[in-house]
């Protein structure tokens, strides 16, 4: 089956639901449910992120020596942390830092390979076999060895890690658009598009790139929780983002260890956050690949 | 069959050699004087005659290019030149922690294969039933966890537990000991994180057995084992398994090839002084020598394994005959 024929499934399949929202939801719910609670996951996390200062209830980055490593309660749902910071504020603003970076890095890693990606399968030939040693080249890394290796070229912090993530994703995305690309360069309205006189320019982006959307929507979602992932990994290590950013990383590094028998609370919650923020954006990924890959469909 | 792994080998050596072109200049991206930069973290004067001792021990002194062949002929006879940090030999270095890493890449492959096929052949057998939908999820899960956070929850895991079974806290032992000179203690020690990343590895597996069995399970002849009258054992066994187990083979060869990063997280977690913790070491230290000779290792490592994996899919299934 072409590219082009999955796309207009696809299409069929979101955009033929005139249906009010909610039963289109309803709907999802009894098909997907995996997906669905994906979808939840990812959307309680959107919320948490966006709304951060409304939700919670003290400054993620305030030290307070009276509430030291406070166990769970009401005031502290959470807990605090060794300097007395409230962990369940610290998760809040955490979601806002996984977010970002989870979402620049792969926007900008499954962009950049999605246009290099068509671009090489576009020209093909030469230019082609070059491109693809290059991209041989950067998959002969593995994802968080090229990660660290970048650290250890621009330093650490926010903007680096999201640098450092966004590296490896290109030659990934680039991969698997270019293997669906070449199907879609052999369509006739290629050529027709080029017996049109239109430019290279052009085709790629309003010919080609449209018609290689469902691989990436695909990569995109996958990218997103690896994305978080990487960036807990990395501050974990204490080569990401930097204190005093709240990020869930960050916060198993240190003292999560040190306090880890006396203060459980300090170590579970933030792991129990990156897990359900992975997980949810597999199941939403998985869901989102059902719904774009018939091939792969009822499995 | 020995075109294909001749050709192979060929595609090898300009990967390689990208890689090390890679490494080598990034590296010297950084912004400024490496050897500056390196004596001005240690908060004393530094006159320009140290630096140039530096500069020279480092051959920073020459042209970007010869830096670059020395750097090539180095790795070709594994002499990586000094740590900038502790100025022993980086072959010294790696050569102490490269048995451990091993170890544990080797018992973590060992539990992912041990969980993995009974658990993905049960799962694609009873699907979608409650024990496919426990599988799936534990698997999923897997994924998910990093493994760094399961090292810490199994890490408080054995301390509650044998604080309350046996009165006094137990922590595996922090100093490695080869296995042939204290197998006990030495396993007490690397069990737990071959367990963390081995979960991890598994949970890959257990997806990709899983769905190869369950494609393999509608091929004909199954159908076929099944009117013969066969036990469902032996069609299992003998006639599903085998098939399905070529895909698997692969994803446990790129998952080992992974492991090595897996491992960075893990060795931190556990305290172990492995590959993982000296790279992660030597990043935070500004040691660039041994970082690009570990990021060489590492790559080297890593397209090894692409290649076996490759050859072995060749040969474990006759229909692949790679032109």
């Amino acid at each position: 089956m072409s590219v082009a024929e999955i796309q207009v499934e696809a299409d069929l399949e979101t955009f033929d639901d005139k249906d009010p929202w909610y039963s289109v939801a309803i709907d999802l719910i009894k098909r997907k449910p995996l997906g669905a609670a994906g979808a939840l996951i990812v959307l309680i996390m959107i919320i948490m992120a966006l709304m951060a200062e409304l939700i919670a209830p003290f400054d993620p980055e305030l030290n307070s020596y009276e509430y030291m490593l406070v166990g769970p309660n009401w005031t502290f749902l959470f807990g605090t942390d060794q300097f007395g910071r409230d962990i369940f504020s610290r998760i809040v603003f955490g979601a806002r830092t996984a977010l970002f970076v989870g979402f620049v890095s792969a926007i900008i890693g499954s962009s950049l390979g999605l246009v290099l990606g068509v671009t090489s399968a576009y020209f093909g030939g030469r230019f082609d076999l070059i491109f693809q040693r290059i991209m041989d080249i950067f998959m002969s890394f593995p994802l968080i060895i090229l990660a660290l290796a970048v650290v250890s070229i621009f330093g650490t912090g926010t903007q680096n890690v999201i640098l450092a993530i966004t590296i490896p994703f290109i030659p990934r995305c680039a991969r698997v658009v270019r293997s669906n690309a070449l199907a879609v360069r052999e369509v006739p309205y290629i050529d027709a598009a080029r017996a049109c006189g239109f430019s290279h320019t052009r085709i790629i982006l309003r010919h080609m790139v449209p018609n290689v959307m469902a691989p990436y929507l695909i990569m995109f979602t996958a990218f997103v929780g690896q994305a978080i992932l990487l960036e807990a990994s990395l501050s974990y290590l204490g080569l990401g983002v930097q204190e005093p950013v709240a990020a869930w990383g960050l916060m198993l590094q240190g003292g999560a260890e040190e306090f880890a028998e006396s203060a459980p609370w300090i170590p579970i919650f933030p792991g129990v956050a990156i897990s359900l923020a992975v997980f949810g954006f597999n199941l939403f990924g998985d869901a989102i690949r059902d719904v774009l890959d018939p091939k792969l469909r009822s499995r | 069959m020995y075109n294909y792994i001749l050709k192979r080998i060929l595609l090898m050596i300009p990967t390689l050699f990208g890689a090390a072109f890679l490494v080598f200049f990034l590296l010297r991206l950084i912004p400024g004087d490496v050897c500056e930069l390196r004596l001005a973290g240690t908060g004393l004067y530094v006159d320009q005659e140290t630096i140039d001792i530096c500069r020279e021990k480092l051959g920073l002194h020459e042209p970007m290019i010869v830096q670059f062949f020395d750097f090539l002929l180095g790795i070709v006879t594994f002499d990586l030149g000094e740590s900038m940090w502790t100025g022993r030999a980086i072959t010294y270095e790696m050569g102490l922690r490269f048995e451990l890493s091993l170890q544990v890449a080797i018992m973590a492959t060992v539990t992912a294969i041990l969980i993995a096929i009974p658990l993905g052949t049960i799962s694609a057998i009873k699907q979608d039933t409650w024990i496919d939908y426990i599988v799936r999820t534990i698997s999923i899960a897997g994924i998910a966890i990093p493994s760094f956070w399961y090292g810490i929850l199994i890490i408080l895991g054995i301390l509650i537990f044998t604080q309350s079974w046996f009165g006094e806290p137990w922590m595996p032992p922090l100093d490695y000991v080869p296995i042939w000179v204290d197998p006990w203690r030495n396993l007490s020690q690397l069990i737990w994180p071959a367990i963390a990343t081995g979960y991890r590895y598994s949970a890959v597996a257990t997806r990709m057995t899983r769905s190869a069995m369950l494609e393999v399970l509608r091929e004909d002849y199954i159908r076929t084992a099944r009117a013969k009258g066969l036990l469902e054992k032996v069609i299992i066994n003998r006639h599903a398994l085998k098939n399905s187990l070529l895909p698997v083979v692969t994803i446990i060869g790129i998952e080992f090839a992974f492991l090595m990063g897996g491992l960075v997280v893990t060795e931190q977690v556990f305290n172990l002084n492995g590959l993982g913790k000296l790279f992660v070491e030597s990043v935070m230290s500004a040691d660039y020598s041994m970082t690009q000779a570990l990021v060489m290792v590492v790559v080297i490592v890593f397209v090894f394994t692409n290649f076996i994996v490759d050859i072995m899919y060749a040969w474990l299934d006759p229909r692949i005959r790679y032109a």
